[in-house]
């Protein structure tokens, strides 16, 4: 290797360098910065040209998850065309209505989070968000007469390690739940993360949110409360603490400070 | 080295598995191997991994001081690694899901690390490709072995194909749970180990003590 003739246009640096005895203090330090740089660069590299890909294939993860969701994934339907049954709406949360001061083609979710002037910071906090929007993007299904069917809301919350990020799918009545999932998560596999589990995920379907005076009745947990089993969904053996952040987030964002007015327009009939 | 290139590649996959006569890299073998298909992708992430990384640390070997030369192979495979999770949540979405932080921790896979100190460190860059593509295959035997079993008798499926129509889709077989669970797999790798001695006895390690009988006084 030493041989081959030397194209370097500095080529007493690199020589000098290369032929430093290997254990010696400068090598060592030399090789270590030099390696660093280079696998730096490579991992970063990797990194920033992959990016879009990436970021296209969560929003796909996403869009499946809304129609899996509201049960009309099929898998030999291209994604972006199924979502096109979808109705996106940007929500606020005050009102329970539709808004049109955002459009909802470009409204980023994430940062109106951020935003003061979108958000607020919550004083109770049973979901451990730290801040929540006041406007949030809903999707809405509607039958073929065009009325609405389904509705699937944004939902997240902390579990035991992580923010749970989901979808809740709620029927047109305001009231029954047609299913729940979550997206995004780093919970325990096995214990915490058998929330994806298809089985307990069913155990949600046709549950009751709201009791017949309209209060907040829905739980996730170990016992069935005096409401009845309609209003329970069994928590996961083993998953304490996750069962426990699920009820919180669900029973937050189902509550006053989250859906709930929408839901009672739903309801009552005025969406 | 009196080994060909042929030995170098071949080897690995039973005379010297990396696996079942070095007892390496179990943690993911017990990990992943619940299907087929995230076997396959993670045997295939192992085999670059070690390939690259042997190939990469035997070209940089005579300038490599002895004081730094474990940190020195450990960002060298850790690079790789990264760049191999970045590529698989780009263009296997789903499988990166469900491999998760396995693919991670093959930075910790003690195959990958073996091969670098054992082999790579001394030998020509060629060789220590291949040398790290035959270890990468012998891993991904075992793994496919044991993915073959679990997800056949686990769920009655090979590559996500129904083989055995499962009780709860309709069907007649009642698939085994146990073989979803990771413990299964020890005992797989158990079976597979018993079977390559049992064919090959050369493998069988030296007792380390032996039982004597000693006079009674």
């Amino acid at each position: 290797m030493s041989e081959q003739p030397d194209i370097s246009p500095r080529p007493g640096l690199i020589r000098r360098f290369l032929n430093l005895p290997t254990d010696s203090v400068p090598k060592t330090v030399a090789v270590a910065v030099t390696l660093c740089l280079v696998a730096s660069m490579v991992v970063s590299a990797a990194a920033v040209t992959l990016r879009p890909v990436q970021e296209a294939n969560a929003l796909r993860n996403k869009l499946v998850n809304i129609l899996q969701v509201a049960g009309v994934y099929d898998p030999e339907v291209d994604v972006l065309e199924a979502f096109e049954a979808f109705e996106t709406h940007v929500l606020d949360l005050d009102t329970g209505t539709f808004t049109d001061r955002f459009d909802p083609a470009t409204f980023d979710d994430a940062a109106a989070a951020e935003n003061p002037e979108t958000s607020v910071v919550l004083t109770d906090d049973p979901a451990g968000i730290g801040r929540q929007a006041r406007f949030v993007s809903v999707y809405v299904l509607r039958d073929v007469a065009g009325e609405i069917d389904k509705v699937v809301l944004p939902i997240h919350g902390y579990g035991l390690w992580s923010t749970l990020y989901g979808f809740i799918a709620v029927e047109e009545n305001g009231n029954d739940i047609y299913g729940l999932q979550f997206y995004d998560h780093a919970e325990t596999p096995g214990l915490g993360a058998e929330v994806d589990n298809p089985r307990w995920r069913a155990l949600w379907n046709g549950q009751r949110l709201f009791g017949d005076d309209g209060s907040l009745q829905i739980t996730v947990g170990r016992t069935a409360p005096a409401a009845g089993a309609d209003y329970h969904i069994d928590g996961l053996s083993g998953a304490t603490l996750t069962t426990t952040g699920v009820n919180n987030l669900v029973r937050f964002w189902m509550g006053e400070t989250g859906y709930a007015p929408f839901l009672e327009n739903l309801r009552s009939g005025e969406m | 080295m009196a080994q060909t290139r042929k030995d170098m590649l071949t080897d690995p996959l039973v005379d010297n598995n990396p696996i079942t006569l070095q007892v390496l890299g179990i943690c993911s073998a017990l990990a992943v191997t619940s299907s087929l298909q995230v076997s396959f992708v993670m045997a295939l992430a192992v085999t670059l991994v070690t390939a690259f990384s042997s190939m990469f640390i035997s070209m940089l070997r005579n300038h490599i001081p002895g004081s730094i030369r474990i940190i020195v192979q450990m960002v060298i495979i850790a690079s790789l690694v990264i760049v191999v999770d970045q590529i698989l949540k780009a263009y296997a979405y789903e499988i990166s899901k469900t491999l998760s932080v396995f693919v991670g921790l093959i930075i910790t896979n003690c195959i990958v690390m073996g091969r670098a100190e054992a082999f790579a460190m001394k030998n020509p860059p060629v060789a220590s490709f291949i040398d790290g593509i035959g270890n990468g295959m012998g891993y991904g035997l075992i793994l496919m072995l044991v993915g073959f079993v679990r997800e056949l008798f686990g769920a009655g499926s090979l590559f996500g194909v129904t083989i055995l129509q499962t009780v709860n889709n309709g069907g007649w077989y009642v698939p085994n749970g146990l073989l979803l669970l990771p413990p299964s797999a020890f005992f797989l790798i158990g079976l597979i180990i018993w079977a390559f001695r049992s064919w090959k006895p050369e493998q069988v390690e030296k007792r380390e003590y032996k039982i004597q009988t000693v006079e009674a006084h």
